[in-house]
Formats: structure tokens, sequence, C-alpha cells
């Protein structure tokens, strides 16, 4: 599903890299932990799976698709069998509950019956279906990372990356987003979290991936922060 | 593009207007303002172009023929000349209505008096002759010269200076309004264009989320594209509405201050001209608008 064979990624001219020679292969249907301090290279890691960075140097693979040498215009429809997470939500705080979660179908262009359809559902599977009416702002935090979720989910991504999705959370809010995540993954959705949540990985007992200055210095099966 | 993504785009292109009302404002005005004088150049041009024709229609050369010329001989000559591309009309004057004319414009309401000792003998009895009307009256020239040429012709009388000077100032007009409307169709695409930049500025945040799940390039682009064309539209349409009921507040008062030259000036009615107006300020705002926008997405919407 996700395979990266011998990548790198340098920034600008500084020459030191955010990535190096990394070689990482994650099944269809797994859930995957990425954990290490900052700096480590995780979130580089997140924009090069998205396509927001070009590595320096080697591959990238993802659903037998090799995304370097994916066309520009290509890219939007590449970037649609993944649904994305961030630690600071990023909702629309112009648009209500609902209209969050259609705008990534919109984007999408679905016909408005299917958004109307699938919409509903999503804010049921989050528990937020009487809320459907709010405002970002009227949300608590782990509410608006339902929301986030929600969106992220809606098209029905092939893989679900998710930076640092708790990071604003506490605890309770932590747990509800990480069972979420694993309902996406018992469904067969692929998921990627980067997270500095000791707590959470160790309980998980997921595949966990530690990096440290842009390299995988253990991956466990199974394992903990 | 869905139809329903096009009511989406729609809807996202006015919500950046009302997003952006101040810009959005300063843009139409702007537009308003370069659609309005583009409307008084043109209306300026339309007229001074029908008046130019007018008057071309009444510039005549006067072609003599030589005094042994038989009728089939002259009847000939019409017909060669009557084939030229910028004649539009050709009259053929007797030697007698020759003479009428000239008493009628000279001795006035004395010429059956003063005429009376010409009665029997003309003396413009040599004075048969076409008036060859124009077409384009910057053509004269190479008429005057082609007829010269024809075997039977004896003299030919032209207007230069007529002739000259309205083609001159025609075609400077047209370079004068040219440009102006050049000049302004430029500020216009430059503001729409800074209008448009602010909105995307605003937007950033969304369109980067937009762009991360995965919307089209076209889908990203589309609102600000519909936001300029909407301010071009609008931006024409006002100084049509204004200028709708100035027209012929203008028309009424150069009538009545210059009446002297009433015979000279035959102005266009507000439908001849807005026939044509209508459709080219429109397709213009819209042109603009869209152009205005185009920039800023190239420059400034990384998709």
């Amino acid at each position: 599903m996700i395979i990266l064979e011998n990548v790198s990624k340098s920034y600008g001219n500084t020459g030191v890299p955010a990535i190096k020679n990394m070689n990482l292969h994650i099944k269809r249907g797994e859930f995957v932990f990425i954990v290490g301090p900052s700096g480590s290279g995780k979130s580089t890691l997140i924009k090069l799976l998205l396509k927001e960075l070009d590595p320096t140097e080697g591959n990238i693979t993802i659903n037998n698709l090799n995304i370097r040498r994916i066309k520009k215009r290509h890219v939007p429809k590449f970037r649609r069998q993944i649904g994305v997470v961030f630690q600071d939500f990023r909702l629309l705080e112009d648009r209500n509950v609902y209209e969050n979660i259609a705008f990534a179908q919109k984007v999408i262009e679905t016909p408005n019956r299917i958004i109307k359809r699938q919409v509903p559902t999503m804010l049921s599977m989050v528990g937020l279906a009487e809320k459907y009416k709010s405002f970002p702002n009227q949300l608590s935090g782990g509410e608006q990372q339902r929301v986030a979720l929600a969106r992220a989910l809606v098209n029905n991504p092939k893989i679900l990356l998710a930076d640092e999705p708790t990071g604003n959370l506490d605890p309770k809010n932590s747990w509800e987003i990480m069972k979420l995540l694993e309902e996406a993954n018992q469904r067969g959705t692929t998921v990627v979290v980067v997270t500095h949540n000791k707590e959470i990985v160790d309980a998980m007992k997921k595949r966990v991936i530690t990096m440290k200055k842009g390299e995988i210095i253990s991956d466990e099966y199974q394992g903990g922060y | 593009m869905h139809f329903s993504s096009f009511f989406y785009n729609l809807k996202q292109g006015i919500k950046n207007i009302q997003r952006n009302k101040m810009f959005s404002f300063v843009s139409m005005a702007t537009m308003a303002a370069c659609i309005f004088l583009f409307s008084i150049f043109f209306s300026i041009i339309v007229n001074f172009r029908s008046i130019v024709k007018q008057a071309e229609s009444g510039v005549a050369v006067t072609v003599f023929f030589d005094a042994d010329l038989s009728d089939e001989e002259i009847t000939l000559l019409g017909e060669k000349i009557k084939t030229r591309p910028e004649v539009s009309k050709i009259k053929y004057v007797t030697a007698e209505e020759a003479w009428a004319e000239y008493e009628k414009e000279y001795y006035g309401d004395a010429a059956s008096t003063l005429g009376e000792g010409f009665k029997n003998d003309n003396p413009l009895a040599d004075s048969a002759n076409y008036e060859v009307y124009l077409s384009d009256v910057s053509k004269q020239t190479s008429l005057v010269e082609y007829v010269e040429s024809l075997d039977g012709v004896r003299q030919v009388n032209k207007s230069d200076v007529v002739a000259n000077t309205l083609s001159s100032f025609n075609l400077l007009l047209g370079y004068v309004s040219g440009a102006v409307i050049i000049i302004l169709l430029g500020v216009a695409v430059f503001l729409i264009s800074n209008t448009v930049t602010t909105g995307i500025s605003v937007r950033k945040e969304e369109i980067a989320i937009m762009k991360l799940i995965g919307a089209s390039d076209s889908f990203v682009r589309a609102p600000f594209i519909v936001e300029g064309v909407i301010i071009g539209l609008i931006g024409a349409a006002i100084p049509l509405v204004i200028f709708y009921f100035l027209y012929n507040k203008v028309i009424e008062y150069i009538v009545s201050r210059f009446s002297i030259l009433n015979d000279i000036l035959s102005f266009m009615s507000v439908g001849s001209v807005y026939s044509i107006l209508v459709p080219v300020a429109l397709v213009l705002g819209v042109g603009i608008g869209f152009f205005g926008s185009i920039f800023a997405v190239r420059r400034h919407l990384d998709v």
C-alpha cells in the first residue's frame, strides 16, 4: 500500500536532510503509529505521503502509484484516496459542522444527493448528529477533531493520515478520537498516526515506527513508545 | 464540471465579493468609470462617423466631358465610373440643369428676372456633367486619378480640403479614443486582479484544505474567476444604465446650444447606439473581469 524506497528529503540549500535514506513498507489495512522527538522528520514524512513535498531522492509508491512521477494535474485525483487530519483541526470557521463535512465532498464534485445521504451518516458515526448546525467556535476541541475526522473519512479514503490528532485534546477526547480511528481501520482504511502521546501508543499495541533525526530507529509490531 | 458545482462556485464567487466588500466596490467603481468613459468615446465615435458618413455623401466629384462626346459615349463613361467600388451614387446633370442650379444659387428669388437674358443662350452649354458621390471620402484621390485617365473627360472638380479634413479627423479620433480606452482597460484589469489577489489571501486556509482534500485545479480557481466576472459584469452594467439616461439629455443640450450646426449635426438615436454599445460593453466588462482574475490566479494560486 505505502512503500518508501531510499527516500531522502532536504530543505532548501542547507543540505541537512529532514528524512535520510528511509525505507518503509506499510501494508493495506495496517494501523501504524509514527513517533519520535520534535524535528525527527515525522511531519515531513506526512507531507511526502500527501505529495505536498517531493523527495530529494528515492521513490514513494502508494497504491501501486509512484507518486514522484505523477503529473501535477493528476495530484488532486491521487489525494482523493487519502484522508488527512491535523492537530489544529483546520476547520472552516465560517461554515457549520454539516457544511465542513459536505465541503470535502463538494470539492471533489460529489453530486448533492450523495452528499445529503453521506454527511448525516458520518455525523452519526462521530457522534455529532445533533450538532450539525453548530459552528467550529461553538464546539469543544474534541468535537472539532471529530468533525475533522468525519471530513477526512467522508470520501471513503483508502489511507488516513493523522498528524498529531490528539495534540490539542484532553485524555478523554484523545481516546475518543483514537477509538474512531481504530473503527475506521477496522472498516479497512489504512491508518497512519503521527503522535507524541505515549499513553495511547503503549495502550493500543499497534505497529510503532520510531524516528530520530530523519531516520527510522525502530519498527515494532504491537510495540510501545 | 457538475451542475451543482457550477452553482457552488457561483455562490463562492459571490461570497468572495461579500468578504472583500471594499476592494470589490473599488474594482466595480473603477470598472464602471472605465466603461462609462468607453461609452462616451464610443458614442462620440459612432456619432462622428455617422456625421462624417453624411458629410461624405454630400461630397461629390464633378466630371465634365469633352464637347464633342456623343450621348452614348457619355452613358458609357457613366457606366465605367459607376463600377468603381468607392462610388456610392452617380448623377447625370444636363447643361440646362447646371444653369438652373447656378441661377438658383446666385440670383436667388430674382433668378427669373436676372437670368432672362440668358434664356436662349445657356452660358453653361458645355457644362453637362456627372456628379459622383463617394462611399468613402478618403478614396477621392484614387477615384479622381482614375476618372482623369478616361478618354472623353475634360475636367474633374474635387474638394480635397473637405475630404482630407474629414478623413484625418476621423482617424485622429479613432487613435485618441483607442489609446484612452486601452489605458483605462489596463487600469481596470490591474484593479480586478488586485481584488482577486486579496480574495485569495483571505481564503488561503480554505484553499490549502481544498488542495489537500483533492480539489481539482479548476475547482479551486473557479470561484475567483466567477468573482472577477461578476465584478466586471456589474461594473459594466451600472454605467450603461446611467449613460442611457444621460445620452438623450446631452444630445438635447447640444442641439439646443448649437442650433446653428443642426444641419451638420445629426445624432444617432440611443437605441441605435445601444444596439452595439450594450453587447460590446458587457463583453468588455466580463472579459476584463475574466482576464484580471486569471492573472491573479496564475500569479498567486499555485494549485
